[in-house]
């Protein structure tokens, strides 16, 4: 355990260097952030009743987005990986003493934690002082809060494990851009990163909820803006752990497998 | 013919050539290029499953906008790949072996590389556009057609020009700029709406600053019969003017180029 710890602070570390990206970063999501709230009110403007939530809540929600971006992209992945599998480098990975699904898992973990970290804070205090109903408001309860960051944590542990299931088809493929794109695609919008998933025919959205994806941004976004109360609360949080441990499992299993037969590329 | 375009057509057929080589991979590629901007249109779709009316547009019209602007990033990402890649040209000291060669260092880059696999994402733009097309209540006639082809033109050279744009600024920083997403990713994604949704502020920028709205908001106007105003058809050809500023950019760029060694 120790090893993967420090492994992690070391990738944390150096993820806190790159500061001007993250200035870049900060400017791009806060532009984000603000045309997608324009857009949302002008579809506010043309039915309000139609609208799923309160657009405070809504507004939150795009905030938290696109403050914790880092956490949830499920488009990012490690090219430095995909290298590795692609042109022999695997070959000193399996020579360590570790697990290599653990090592790969924390090091998407600090990669993405750093990234946040450094942005989410500039997006939050600006967008706190947008006037109603377009900033980000506090949780609506000291409950909310507290769920919303064990909620957060898992549905960024879900998002490693799916990227590690790219990663691994990569063993297979060899080549990453078609599944890559193919499952990024889908798994975007059954997320509910492209359009918040309230905003579905409710008979689609109570499928959907059931996968995996919705565990991902879906649940802690929509408990701190008080879209998600109650008991429904801790039936999202179970399905969660549901699928953290599930994901994992077999993404081990998948590793296993891939590993056995894993070819070594190039020279 | 013009040896520069004979010229290009033979990188091109290279291209081609090597595709070739990775059949597979290219199908994939390219279905995936299908798929992820598939998910737009869900949105979209869905959108107005709900709230049916936008600002007094409607659902065919929005997806004809969408169809012409993401044709528009499409023919420029396809063909002006080169500079949205040249972070890596400069890098790995491509640039410098470019510079050395008896051509134009633009044609170059443009020659260098162009992303055939964008062809996925094109066909649907141009299934979208056909099914907007034949669903609105436009009445056709040949100067609508005309202006439906200039704003896919005006579109390609905007996007085009921004991505030279962001090549040129690698110049100073030696690593592509995050921020220049807002404008090419950014104006593909929310250019699916007519841009003046966004509120005048939006409307403003779009059009005096990066040229969006002229090929996109003023002539779209003249396509769905909102205004008869010849002048509104024929912005897009002013949108086109971007490439000029675009062009003076670049060369200051190239003046300060310094190799990075490697």
């Amino acid at each position: 355990m120790k090893k993967y710890i420090s492994f992690f602070r070391m990738r944390f570390i150096a993820g806190l260097q790159y500061r001007a990206a993250a200035l870049a970063g900060i400017a791009t999501q806060f532009a984000w952030g603000t045309l997608l709230i324009l857009m949302y009110k002008a579809f506010y403007a043309a039915d309000p009743e139609a609208f799923p939530m309160s657009f405070q809540a809504l507004s939150s929600y795009m905030w938290l987005q696109q403050a914790f971006l880092a956490l949830f992209m499920t488009w990012f992945f490690e090219n430095d990986i995909f290298r590795l599998i692609m042109d022999g480098g695997i070959a000193y990975e399996i020579c360590r003493p570790i697990n290599l699904y653990d090592m790969w898992f924390t090091r998407n973990m600090a990669n993405r934690l750093s990234k946040a970290l450094l942005r989410c804070f500039p997006i939050l205090i600006i967008a706190a002082f947008l006037p109603d109903p377009y900033g980000m408001r506090l949780p609506v309860n000291l409950s909310a809060a507290f769920w919303f960051l064990i909620t957060m944590i898992l549905g960024y542990l879900i998002v490693v494990a799916f990227s590690m299931f790219v990663y691994i088809a990569t063993f297979f493929t060899l080549s990453p851009t078609g599944v890559k794109l193919a499952a990024v695609s889908a798994v975007e919008f059954l997320s509910g990163s492209v359009i918040p998933l309230p905003f579905l025919p409710d008979n689609i959205r109570r499928v959907l909820e059931l996968l995996p994806f919705a565990s991902m941004q879906n649940v802690p976004l929509r408990i701190y803006s008080g879209d998600i109360v109650g008991g429904e609360i801790y039936y999202r949080f179970g399905l969660q752990l549901f699928w953290v441990v599930i994901l994992i499992f077999f993404g081990k299993l998948f590793m296993g497998k891939a590993l056995k037969k894993a070819v070594v590329q190039g020279g | 013919m013009d040896i520069n375009m004979k010229l290009y057509l033979r990188f091109l057929a290279i291209h081609i050539k090597s595709l070739m080589q990775h059949k597979v991979s290219f199908l994939l590629t390219t279905l995936g290029q299908f798929l992820i901007s598939f998910n737009v249109f869900l949105g979209i779709y869905f959108m107005f499953q709900r709230f049916h009316r936008l600002q007094g547009y409607e659902f065919s019209e929005v997806l004809l906008c969408f169809s012409i602007v993401l044709m528009g990033f499409t023919i420029a990402e396809t063909f002006v790949r080169g500079f949205d890649q040249f972070a890596g040209t400069i890098a790995n000291g491509e640039f410098d072996r470019i510079l050395l060669r008896p051509r134009n260092e633009i044609f170059l880059v443009l020659a260098g590389k162009i992303e055939l696999s964008r062809i996925g994402r094109l066909l649907q733009a141009i299934i979208i556009l056909f099914y907007a097309v034949t669903t609105t209540n436009i009445t056709w006639s040949p100067d609508k057609a005309i202006t439906l082809v200039l704003m896919i033109i005006g579109g390609s050279v905007v996007f085009g020009s921004l991505f030279v744009i962001y090549a040129s600024i690698c110049f100073f920083t030696l690593e592509g700029l995050e921020f220049m997403n807002i404008l090419t990713d950014g104006g593909r994604e929310f250019g699916m709406y007519p841009l003046d949704i966004y509120g005048k502020g939006v409307l403003k920028f779009c059009t005096y600053f990066v040229p969006y709205a002229l090929f996109q908001y003023y002539p779209f106007l003249y396509l769905t019969g909102r205004t008869t105003n010849k002048l509104y058809m024929l912005l897009p050809v002013a949108s086109c003017a971007f490439a000029i500023p675009t062009y003076f950019i670049w060369r200051f760029g190239v003046r300060h180029y310094k190799s990075t060694g490697s």
